[in-house]
């Protein structure tokens, strides 16, 4: 397919189409607007469902419905609206059911503001919703990764029976980029045998139950080792990170999402300036690749690392447990939607140069 | 080649859209490119303004932080932005209703009466379009052909007849920096 000028919301809602989503529950929040809106457009052409609900907990649970009758679904909001759906979230992680989430993150905390933000990092990746769950976090930084990463997306939610969450900000939501569409071709959905499609009395298929309430304590247990047995492998298997310039760098910037373009235009203004610089970009935060920090950190010539985020101070916590010690880590981030430019950022490290 | 544009004015001169042909043409020149509008509770009459960069390499930050050209349709956007543009830089004005001159020294400025040229083509509305062209024709980064098989792309065939007063525009405007 030839290139395309698309703008990120509808460059991913055509992605999850043309990675087999059918479904598509949403309630409306800016800046994310225009996934529903082209999701309304294109499901119907193509055999598909759009509907818009009478609330996020709502949308989230016709989540739960369509996946765990096996169908490729997904939904999304923006960070009071995905707030919302945690509920939903931690159900369909305890009942087992694959689904991808959106989240187009924008300012908070409360309703807070509609520009681009990444202050939901904690939720996304330590839970959101109640007890002891995980969801694989893909954190984007361009409009054609977030593409390729929908198919991704999808096949890992069948592949585990997790949700999946793409953790996005405002910006790869409303911006455009030439993007290249994948035409789907034979799509071969998985066997679900596990999905709940209807019970034939006498029938050779057993019935389906897709429960999150498990009373017994012994019951419960086992879900959660289950769970957890599969976490591991998820872990073992899923990491992804960009590394870049990190190789014999005196300073190490980490940072996901746009901010780590931003941080790559700042390795480049320090190299004008004769100061070697790289970053490293989780691109998925949970599982979150430590080993990758922390290898790039032990190197000799690394002085000190840099965390820059425009939230105040989540990343970094995962980055200093990766780091272990190793290096200091140094926080550089503004709350409430204030992006670094990258020249605050290379000022930043020439700050710490100097001491 | 790298540009990184900043596009500004009011809501409902086009400030986006220049932006975005600027953004399809470069992509149909096989350059890498990034739009990034700014986006808000705003409406016609408010402001506006989009980041665009056109390279040839993979585009770091996509957000324009230090512009190498301006573009100021309206004067709240030269009084916001001049002062940001990298040294060296170019600033376009449309001094038909921006009443101020650029005080920098170390940038270069063009003024483009562009609601007087778009009133002579006889529609008001392709002001934004003499602005392009007076942009294009100091960058020359894309082609003017290209610029309208863009907007052709996104009017449709149903609108293609707007193409040769588009076509006028452009070069109209590229003759304001000869």
């Amino acid at each position: 397919m030839a290139k395309k000028l698309m703008k990120g919301c509808e460059a991913i809602a055509e992605a999850a189409i043309q990675a087999g989503c059918r479904y598509f529950f949403g309630y409306p929040i800016t800046p994310q607007n225009d996934i529903p809106e082209y999701m309304s457009l294109r499901l119907p052409q193509v055999g598909g469902c759009f509907l818009q609900a009478e609330s996020e907990l709502a949308a989230i649970n016709m989540v739960y419905g369509a996946g765990g009758a096996g169908a490729r679904v997904m939904t999304s909001s923006s960070s009071p609206g995905i707030s919302l759906k945690q509920e939903g979230i931690s159900t369909i992680a305890a009942a087992e059911i694959p689904c991808v989430v959106v989240n187009m993150m924008r300012g908070g905390p409360g309703l807070g503001n509609i520009q681009a933000s990444q202050g939901d990092y904690f939720q996304a990746v330590k839970g959101g919703g109640h007890g002891d769950y995980h969801a694989i976090v893909y954190a984007p930084a361009s409009i054609q990764e977030t593409v390729d990463m929908m198919q991704k997306a999808f096949d890992k939610a069948d592949e585990y029976r997790t949700p999946v969450i793409i953790l996005a900000d405002g910006l790869i939501g409303q911006m455009m980029e030439p993007v290249e569409l994948k035409e789907a071709k034979d799509l071969q959905l998985p066997e679900k045998p596990w999905a709940a499609t209807g019970y034939t009395p006498g029938g050779k298929k057993p019935r389906s139950v897709l429960n999150s309430l498990y009373i017994e304590t012994e019951d419960l247990d086992e879900l959660v080792d289950r769970l957890f047995e599969r976490y591991a492998v998820i872990e073992k298997n899923e990491k992804m990170v960009e590394c870049y310039n990190t190789e014999g760098a005196e300073y190490i910037l980490c940072a996901y999402g746009t901010v780590a373009r931003i941080c790559k235009a700042a390795i480049r203004i320090l190299g004008e300036q004769g100061i070697k610089c790289g970053l490293v970009r989780p691109i998925t935060l949970w599982p979150f690749p430590s080993e990758a920090v922390h290898e790039a950190l032990a190197q000799e010539s690394v002085k000190e690392a840099l965390t820059v985020e425009v939230s105040a101070g989540q990343l970094v916590e995962d980055i200093r447990l990766a780091a272990n010690g190793i290096k200091p880590v140094q926080f550089m981030g503004k709350a409430g939607s204030r992006i670094p430019s990258a020249e605050e950022i290379a000022e930043r490290i020439l700050e710490m140069k100097r001491g | 080649m790298v540009e990184r544009n900043l596009f500004a004015g009011f809501g409902g001169q086009g400030v986006l859209l220049m932006g975005q042909l600027l953004a399809q043409a470069g992509m149909m020149e096989g350059k890498n490119t990034t739009w990034v509008p700014s986006y808000g509770p705003e409406m016609r009459g408010g402001t506006a303004n989009c980041s665009v960069t056109l390279s040839d390499e993979e585009i770091d930050s996509p957000l324009v932080t230090v512009p190498t050209a301006l573009v100021a349709m309206n004067r709240p956007s030269l009084e916001k932005f001049e002062k940001i543009v990298a040294p060296g830089g170019s600033i376009f004005v449309n001094s038909s209703i921006v009443d101020i001159k650029v005080q920098r020294t170390d940038v270069k400025a063009y003024y483009v009466p562009c609601n007087e040229i778009a009133a002579q083509l006889g529609n008001d509305k392709v002001s934004n379009m003499i602005m392009l062209g007076a942009y294009l024709g100091q960058s020359k980064c894309v082609e003017i052909e290209t610029i309208l098989e863009a907007l052709l792309e996104k009017l449709g065939e149903k609108k293609a007849k707007l193409i040769p007063l588009n076509r006028e525009a452009l070069l109209k405007g590229a003759e304001c920096v000869e």
